[in-house]
């Protein structure tokens, strides 16, 4: 199968652009930079470390407890040295069969995430879950049956609608770990609740604030929660389908559970609620940060400067995502300031 | 065609060729190419081979200098290509009558115009970037030299010839021109202003939706004297906001916005602290 036309184009525009400028110029300059670039393309391709040849992702199953199992992925953003192998996924084995927690960044990474859970146990994928329409954690569909995709209905409406677009967008962030990728929509509406699954006992719950729908599975024979993207461990939390408000509520929710183990989107798993307060820490300052700026009248590039307090220090990638996350944010904030300041004006 | 615009448009075939390669390297290879040569004198300092096509655009017969007290801020990378928060900034230099944006990579190149007059030639907003391109300001003072500044944002693109979000909803039409705006004084006095204004401003470049943008916002005092100006053309976002200071506190902290868009639509509304 070939790459959908969109991501070629993704790929291919920009630089094109740019170089009709240079048309009169290329024919002199052809020969010489052709050399150059099979030199340069040689003296990268040893400089390289050995996995980014073969596109081969390493991936590790790690057992936190009997039956429940975690890939972790580098606390870092898309790239063409990484893949995508950012996110974390997980599987639960049962006495019956397998269930999977999202999928990964591509169809290599579903390949090989199935080929690490095949150097585990022999059992049949039963459940193959989405836990949100982001596509670090469903572009690995295409290796996993296709009746065992399931996700909450939100998330299967919103892959429907933007996950083409996140797709050719994967493609120019990371390159040819992408290939053959493409959108497998799952059909299976989940719904919440707790029931035996694959022999296991597991707990869907729907909740939301990362995105539309954020689907957390709970391992009860084990005490391991699986939160998906609504917790981070030192990583910063992404925001660009968030809300906030819904999802302060739902750490109070997962703070609730009687977990042993916690399973974050990104980061490191924990055993305590370290990550949990950290994530609520954060996006407690983000909205207090964002809702101040829009009150006091400041510009969005303004807000960019905002110090970020010394405990988010360690977060990887804190400057980065707190700019996103004022793009994602601030319009709205001042939308909302904005338009109580005309209200009153107009009483 | 001089030789000097030579160096992006090489780097570039060499950007995409590797891409074209498709080899992983490329991500380390284009970053590393994409860094322009240092240049002396007055060679474009963003180094784009579109200097010279907006030179003879904007300033032919003008005397233009690139100026680093003119600054362009915003994001390295656009976020949102439909609305990349820039705020372009003149006020170090004294006596700027005139402030233009323009996107040297945009299919329509000129973004606004600002006569700050009694406000500081200073101007938040938002724009849509179709690609990575420098954003650049161009200040002109009285005796008629152009100061230009600006700053390469790099974006994956589309902004401007996507549908508006308003062309798809039949709200905006109710409140088309709805100013919401608020002023906050200002420490050492003068007034800050942000606006909103509820408009869908179509580039015309989506297919079937003709040009439809605001095209003219006057804020003047309670006495009807123009304080300020701003042209907003068909790269400013959606529901522009606008944030800019005006030197003086405005008398009964109160400012009157007025103007229209390209179809005669009239804007008029007051804004208080």
């Amino acid at each position: 199968m070939s790459r959908p036309a969109s991501a070629a184009l993704a790929l291919a525009w920009r630089p094109c652009a740019r170089m009709l400028h240079a048309a009169p110029l290329r024919s002199a300059l052809q020969t010489l930079l052709a050399g150059l670039l099979v030199a340069l393309c040689a003296l990268l391709a040893t400089a390289r470390p050995a996995h980014a040849e073969d596109f081969d992702y390493r991936l590790q199953a790690r057992a936190l407890a009997p039956g429940a199992w975690v890939i972790v992925g580098l606390k870092e953003d898309f790239s063409f040295a990484n893949g995508g192998n950012i996110v974390n996924t997980g599987f639960i084995v049962g006495s019956e069969g397998v269930i999977v927690i999202d999928t990964g960044s591509s169809k290599r990474y579903g390949e090989q995430m199935l080929a690490a859970i095949r150097r585990v146990t022999p059992l049949p994928i039963v459940l193959t879950v989405n836990t949100h329409h982001h596509p670090d954690h469903f572009l690995g569909n295409q290796a996993f049956p296709r009746a065992s995709l399931a996700a909450l209905p939100e998330t299967i409406a919103a892959i429907r609608s933007e996950g083409e677009g996140f797709n050719a967008n994967m493609y120019r962030l990371n390159g040819n770990w992408m290939r053959d990728t493409e959108v497998v929509v799952p059909e299976r509406a989940l719904a919440a609740g707790r029931q035996r699954i694959g022999g296991r006992d597991v707990e869907l719950r729907a909740l939301g604030g990362h995105t539309v729908a954020d689907l957390v599975v709970i391992d009860h024979d084990s005490g391991t929660v699986y939160a998906a993207d609504l917790l981070f461990n030192g990583r910063t939390p992404t925001t660009p389908h968030a809300d906030l408000a819904r999802w302060l509520a739902a750490l109070d929710t997962l703070e609730g559970l009687p977990a042993r183990r916690w399973v974050p989107g990104h980061g490191e798993p924990a055993t305590d609620l370290a990550a949990l307060r950290q994530t609520r820490d954060y996006l407690g300052w983000l909205a207090q940060a964002i809702r101040a700026g829009a009150e006091s009248g400041q510009d969005m590039t303004e807000l960019f400067h905002t110090p970020i307090p010394q405990r988010f220090a360690g977060l990887a990638l804190v400057n980065e995502e707190f700019r996103r996350s004022v793009v994602h944010l601030f319009p709205a904030a001042e939308q909302s300031v904005l338009e109580a300041a005309r209200t009153k004006a107009s009483r | 065609m001089t030789p000097l615009p030579l160096a992006r448009p090489a780097l570039a075939w060499i950007a995409a060729a590797l891409t074209v390669l498709a080899a992983p390297a490329a991500a380390f290879a284009a970053p590393a190419l994409a860094t322009p040569p240092a240049r002396a004198g007055q060679a474009d300092p963003l180094d784009s081979p579109r200097w010279d096509d907006m030179r003879k655009a904007f300033f032919e017969g003008a005397t233009v200098v690139f100026d680093e007290r003119i600054k362009v801020s915003g994001p390295a990378v656009a976020e949102d290509s439909l609305n990349v928060p820039v705020t372009v900034d003149a006020s170090a230099v004294p006596g700027v009558e005139e402030l233009i944006v323009f996107a040297d990579f945009n299919p329509i190149i000129k973004a606004l115009r600002f006569e700050p007059g009694a406000a500081q030639a200073r101007l938040g907003f938002r724009i849509k970037l179709q690609q990575s391109s420098p954003i650049r300001a161009a200040a002109r003072t009285a005796d008629g030299v152009w100061r230009v500044g600006g700053a390469w944002i790099t974006a994956t693109g589309g902004g401007c010839t996507l549908p508006s979000v308003g062309s798809g909803s039949p709200e905006w039409q109710e409140r088309l021109n709805e100013v919401n705006g608020k002023l906050w004084p200002r420490l050492g006095g003068g007034e800050r202003l942000r606006m909103r204004i509820i408009h869908p401003m179509d580039t015309g470049l989506a297919a079937g939706i003709p040009a439809f943008h605001i095209e003219d916002i006057v804020i003047s005092d309670a006495e009807g004297r123009t304080l300020s100006r701003i042209q907003p053309l068909e790269p400013v976002s959606e529901n522009p906001s606008f944030t800019l200071d005006l030197y003086a506190t405005a008398p009964n902290a109160r400012l009157h916005v007025t103007g229209r868009d390209n179809n005669g639509n009239r804007i008029d509304a007051w804004v208080s602290r």
